[in-house]
């Protein structure tokens, strides 16, 4: 008897808690028409740090569009599609920012995006026609490492030699599951072979990038798989060129990273005009010194001095988005096996 | 009981609303259960030689007076404190592959060691915990009362009568708890774990969890692998229960501690060897640590030092509600209901990612999570520390209910009085050791905050944690500095606090 008492007096109060939060959101949503208009983004933590590309990002559309833009940062590209799964159509978001192509075909599933109509011609070398997600920025894992290093430049000579190297894990870390990827399509059923002989150089697999880079610096391995872009913060940011990345013959895996407008957005045209900003110059130029990634789109003034001394892949890999998760799965089992003997 | 029901309502309960927010995934599958092994046999390991090491230390602490001792007994809060990548970092500045022990080796011509594998999981986790058990047991040799001392200088006591009469009925009072904390804490570790592990091979349920979210958002395994870390506690804590014995050493008259059972060269030389070992063992770490971080200090934007009041507002806050969850609990198992403590073991056990989607669950209908970001994380972090505030506070309380209760019953001191002039006094200095240790902790934690914080709210360690995934890694180890020293000046201060002039 008292279970079902508790269980009323419950309804009873989820009822009025989700009355007054309508209410509320009624209410904020008035006013927000009434006053400038707000513009929610979702993104990952280090897009809205103060060193990463949010605040200039924010003052340049702000400029434009007589809203008031709103970074919201939820941790990193996994977390913020988890967040974005747990708040459903609920969400207050407008715009999602900060997925990438691993997570593209899961983010469509929830079908809580809405269509685009962007059209741009990318810097990336491989076509682009995806209904809902815009790419803002591309990244190339690359191993990095110091400049006067001489390191092997395939997976197989890097598994021959003593060098050791630190990875993340790929069940938590984006770079991880790109190595992951990386190796299976450049070797495809071969890879848990290239793994066992990989697994004497890997000095340990970290939770996160930043673990495994900090380990790099503090000389715990002669290399860190991270991006082709690193070494340019150490040679635009610190005015240190020791660093350089290495350019493997199998070609290198692509990160790509993309925005969508969520279906539940009340603000519909703003978001479509945000979408349109996001592939111009204005916020194009500000990707490279900011986010450390290549823009999507080349700026009309190219890229940053710098960035030409970078090392560019003959060949950019990338599994399509609606095959990421079944490779994925295979690949992370070969890899648990090789690394777990 | 109220504050434990609500303990345990804040643990069970998210992990409820997780479980039911789960759609149909897959059960337990042979890497989780590889996991589940692993983790169990990692934190027993690491749980037992933590409090083997502990022991010997404790007991020279406890008989040796020597100058700095204060602050070596502080300055062993330190790694425990610390967050984990910070001393991660640390350590293997020391055992490292370009360590000092190695760059010493090499240079003596000997063949280098090797951090990475099982040995480096538990040489890390001894490293967090060594310290923690120390303090623990060494609280237990400060609870035997003076005249128990004096009674064995004057019955000529040798090495095996005070072991069998004091130490062994000491040590069985402290070690079981001990070993249940500390085994609980290695439980749900996985950065550590992982990043001197190895590999995958050192895949704990912590890590799991952690893929079950973010790499398959897989809800309904997340919680029933939080359900194993739990369940793994539960066990430790009721066999720690059963196995540790509750008798008092009877009261004495507070006076301050003296002991004649320190002399005999062996013993001299024992006690040195142990202090000796234990101190260069947790300093050298973290030596490294203030180094590197000194270099970072002037590099530290200013949203460092925002960062760092907020952290300070939210670590006094848990501080608080600490109190208002360990007191009542400690009473209630200080009298008849010693299992009210296992409660609060579960704070330590239940998965930070658990407890804050948990969180995020059942605020978000109802409030703006960012809203609450900062009671959230203080409430979280008050639960986290109270298994350890339990740990220090019931053995006390207990002593004062066992050996004052019936004497302030008959003169009627009971409730606010009963508190303020019985039981406070008397358990001063512990309750500010618990307090240090809370506040601390949570200036440290990550735990749930990164789920709830926006951007222009972070806390020391989240701030720390976005300097080091923008590259900038010399200010991330300054700021890991500053908070080191904030950590340790909060722990410090109420340790001091509550220790007044009682040496101890």
């Amino acid at each position: 008897m008292e279970f079902f008492q508790t269980c009323s007096a419950r309804r009873i109060l989820e009822d009025t808690m989700k009355y007054l939060t309508f209410a509320a959101g009624m209410m904020a949503a008035t006013m927000a028409v009434a006053e400038t208009p707000v513009l929610t983004v979702y993104t990952y933590d280090s897009f809205v740090s103060d060193w990463g590309p949010g605040p200039a990002v924010e003052a340049a559309f702000e400029e434009t569009c007589g809203c008031d833009l709103k970074f919201v940062g939820a941790g990193d590209g996994a977390a913020l599609l988890a967040r974005v799964k747990l708040e459903g159509a609920r969400t207050d978001a407008d715009i999602v920012l900060g997925l990438d192509t691993n997570l593209t075909a899961a983010a469509r599933e929830t079908d809580l995006f809405a269509d685009h109509a962007i059209e741009a011609s990318y810097a990336f070398p491989i076509g682009w026609n995806d209904a809902q997600f815009v790419p803002f920025d591309w990244g190339i894992f690359a191993f990095v490492k110091n400049a006067d290093l001489d390191a092997p430049t395939d997976f197989k000579a890097l598994g021959a030699s003593d060098l050791k190297i630190v990875i993340q894990d790929p069940r938590s870390s984006t770079p991880g599951l790109g190595l992951l990827m990386w190796v299976k399509t450049a070797y495809g059923d071969e890879s848990k072979a290239v793994w066992e002989g990989l697994s004497d150089n890997i000095v340990t697999v970290t939770k996160g990038w930043s673990e495994a880079y900090g380990m790099f610096i503090e000389g715990e391995a002669d290399m860190v798989l991270s991006y082709t872009t690193s070494p340019a913060y150490h040679l635009i940011a610190e005015e240190d060129a020791s660093k350089d990345a290495v350019k493997f013959t199998e070609g290198h895996y692509m990160q790509i990273e993309v925005a969508g407008k969520l279906k539940s957005t009340d603000q519909d045209a703003l978001a479509d005009q945000f979408l349109a900003f996001m592939v111009s110059d204005a916020f194009q130029s500000i990707i490279p010194t900011t986010n450390w990634m290549y823009p999507a789109v080349t700026p009309a003034d190219g890229l940053p001095k710098g960035f030409e001394t970078l090392v560019v892949p003959d060949k950019g890999l990338l599994v399509a988005s609606d095959q990421v998760q079944a490779i994925r799965d295979e690949a992370l089992a070969e890899w648990l096996d090789a690394l777990s003997q | 009981m109220v504050a434990a029901a609500i303990v345990a309502a804040l643990i069970l309960g998210t992990l409820l609303a997780v479980a039911l927010r789960a759609e149909a995934g897959r059960g337990l599958g042979p890497s989780e259960w590889a996991a589940i092994r692993f983790t169990f046999w990692q934190a027993v390991l690491s749980a037992t030689l933590s409090v083997a090491l502990a022991i010997p230390v404790a007991r020279a602490l406890s008989r040796r007076q020597f100058p700095g001792r204060h602050l070596l007994v502080t300055l062993l809060g330190a790694p425990f404190i610390l967050p984990v990548i910070v001393a991660v970092l640390g350590l293997l500045a020391v055992f490292g592959r370009s360590g000092v022990l190695n760059e010493i080796l090499r240079w003596l011509g000997l063949p280098e060691v090797q951090i990475y594998g099982l040995h480096g999981v538990v040489l890390a986790h001894v490293f967090f915990n060594l310290p923690l058990a120390t303090r623990l047991i060494l609280m237990g040799w400060q609870q035997v009362p003076s005249e128990r001392f004096r009674l064995a200088a004057q019955l000529d006591f040798g090495p095996r009568e005070m072991w069998r009469v004091i130490e062994a009925p000491l040590l069985r009072r402290v070690v079981p708890s001990a070993l249940a904390v500390i085994f609980a804490i290695c439980l749900s570790s996985f950065a550590v774990a992982l990043t001197v592990g190895g590999g995958p091979r050192a895949t704990t349920v912590e890590l799991a969890i952690y893929q079950a979210f973010r790499f398959d958002f897989d809800l309904g395994r997340a919680a029933l692998l939080s359900c194993v870390q739990l369940l793994l506690v539960g066990t430790a804590a009721f066999v720690a229960l059963r196995l540790s014995g509750t008798d008092s050493f009877g009261t004495g008259l507070d006076r301050v501690v003296k002991r004649w059972d320190a002399g005999g060269l062996t013993r001299i030389a024992l006690d040195s060897f142990a202090i000796c070992g234990a101190t260069i063992f947790l300093i050298l770490p973290l030596s490294m640590v203030v180094w590197d971080g000194m270099f970072g200090v002037l590099q530290m934007p200013a949203q460092v030092w925002k960062a760092a009041g907020v952290s300070l507002v939210v670590a006094l806050a848990s501080t608080l509600l600490m109190l208002g969850f360990a007191l009542p609990i400690a009473i209630a198992a200080g009298g008849r209901q010693s299992w009210i403590e296992m409660v609060g073991l579960l704070g330590v056990a239940a998965s930070p990612l658990v407890i804050g989607t948990g969180l995020f669950i059942v605020i978000f209908p109802i409030a703006d999570p960012f809203a609450v970001a900062f009671p959230v994380t203080a409430l979280v972090n008050a639960v986290m520390a109270l298994p350890f505030a339990l740990r220090i506070l019931v053995g006390p309380v207990r002593d004062v209910i066992q050996n004052y209760g019936h004497l302030s019953h008959s003169l009627n001191v009971t409730g606010r009085h009963w508190l303020l002039l019985i039981l406070l006094p008397r358990i001063r200095s512990v309750l500010g050791f618990a307090c240090g240790l809370t506040a601390a902790l949570s200036m440290g934690d990550l735990g749930v905050i990164a789920l709830f914080a926006d951007p222009e709210t972070a806390t020391l360690p989240l701030q720390m944690y976005r300097l080091m995934g923008a590259y900038r890694i010399d200010a991330a180890s300054g700021a890991g500095l500053l908070l080191l020293c904030l950590s340790f000046g909060l722990f410090w201060l109420f340790d001091k606090g509550g220790r007044g002039r009682a040496d101890t």
